[in-house]
């Protein structure tokens, strides 16, 4: 079954998702999330979603999920990358994502979490 | 009606075909299809030459009482790309019908010279004729009409473009004017557009002035909550300048929470971009000689 990795770089977690997901996919990363964050003690996630140009209401959760989860474990979660279609469709789906950090891309992403790590 | 074996209209047309459409050009050219130069004479004597020809392939079909079956789909292409052709030159609606309409004086000259002696056969045969060249005309003027309406659709979302530039004010930083009423269909337009800058430009901060909008009501405010959510969602930050003391008051009276930083004019919320990316314009020092 495919998988999508979960890199550590520096203090923190980078997810890039480079496929369009399916649910039972979105649940696994969700759990291996977890688990790596809790092994690692990590303090920051960063997720890429610049491939993907598909994303539902339960992909959207699924996101709202992890950053929940991992500001229980005391970690900032920023969402980089993410599409001008998927954004609006986002909007319309009524999920503004309120928890989450976001950046335009990596790059600043990497800025922005390093800032919010040290505030923290 | 008219039993469709019977008919004797196929065969007559076929075999008076150059006749038909001789008289045919003549009445439309005497109905002034011509008049106004849009279209050439041979270029009307081909339309009207193709249109015959599939109509007569349509009526040996047999099905003689319903144009919109499949048998006729060839004469309802033809006779679309007519009335749209038409509607782009700017014909008027009477002169786009009268392609069709005008086809009856030939036909019915032919069908009475043909068949002089049967008068209940004469009467069942003109009957279907104008049944159905009436059904043809009128898809033709439907056609016309929905061509019209997508130049104008087409038009209005051509201005739509035009009335919501994004412009780049400084390194990281766009503005967007909105101009005139905010509504559905603009607001997605003028999402796209911010948000595609935002990915070409890499900008942080957007702009949004709203001195152009002459009332915000809450659904103008619904609206413009999207637009500053998805542009959220994109990682760049919105303000939201140009709020005139009665909108100010507006939003207050209605109730509306717009969740994001406004400023009073342009000018301010440049200052506080300016200052959130970290960048600084300063006067410059002019050294007294």
């Amino acid at each position: 079954m495919e998988q999508i990795p979960i890199l550590k770089v520096g203090r923190c977690l980078l997810v890039s998702i480079q496929f369009d997901m399916h649910d039972k996919l979105a649940m696994a990363l969700q759990d291996d999330l977890t688990h790596k964050l809790v092994e690692s003690r990590a303090r920051g996630v960063m997720i890429d979603i610049s491939a993907l140009d598909l994303v539902d209401s339960f992909i959207g959760r699924m996101l709202s999920n992890i950053a929940a989860i991992a500001r229980v474990l005391d970690a900032q979660t920023v969402l980089v990358g993410m599409r001008p279609q998927v954004a609006i469709t986002l909007v319309e789906l009524g999920l503004t994502l309120p928890g989450i950090q976001t950046a335009l891309d990596v790059d600043r992403g990497l800025a922005l979490i390093n800032k919010l790590m040290d505030e923290a | 009606m008219a039993s469709s074996s019977r008919s004797v209209i196929p065969t007559l047309l076929e075999t008076h075909e150059k006749m038909v459409l001789a008289s045919w050009m003549e009445s439309q050219i005497a109905a002034g299809s011509l008049r106004s130069g849009q279209i050439k004479e041979n270029e009307l004597k081909d339309q009207s030459q193709r249109f015959l020809r599939e109509f007569v392939q349509a009526l040996k079909s047999g099905e003689m009482d319903d144009p919109s079956g499949a048998t006729w789909s060839a004469v309802r292409e033809l006779l679309g790309d007519f009335s749209r052709s038409r509607a782009l030159q700017g014909f008027t609606p009477s002169q786009t019908a009268t392609f069709v309409f005008s086809l009856k004086e030939p036909l019915f000259t032919l069908l009475r010279d043909e068949i002089k002696n049967d008068a209940g056969k004469l009467a069942e045969e003109m009957w279907t004729a104008t049944t159905l060249l009436d059904k043809l005309g009128l898809y033709t003027a439907e056609v016309y009409q929905q061509s019209r309406d997508d130049i104008i659709k087409h038009q209005s979302q051509e201005l739509l473009e035009l009335s919501t530039p994004v412009v780049q004010l400084w390194d990281k930083i766009l503005a967007l004017p909105l101009i005139g009423t905010l509504d559905s269909e603009c607001t997605q337009t003028v999402m796209e557009n911010l948000l595609n800058h935002i990915v070409q430009s890499g900008a942080e901060i957007a702009i949004i002035d709203i001195t152009g909008v002459p009332t915000v009501d809450t659904l103008v405010a619904q609206h413009l909550i999207k637009t500053v959510s998805a542009a959220r969602l994109m990682g760049a930050d919105c303000i939201i300048s140009g709020i005139r003391p009665q909108i100010a008051q507006t939003i207050v009276h209605l109730g509306l929470q717009l969740d994001v930083v406004s400023k009073a004019t342009m000018a301010d919320a440049f200052a506080l971009a300016l200052k959130r990316t970290g960048q600084a314009v300063s006067r410059a020092q002019i050294k007294p000689t």
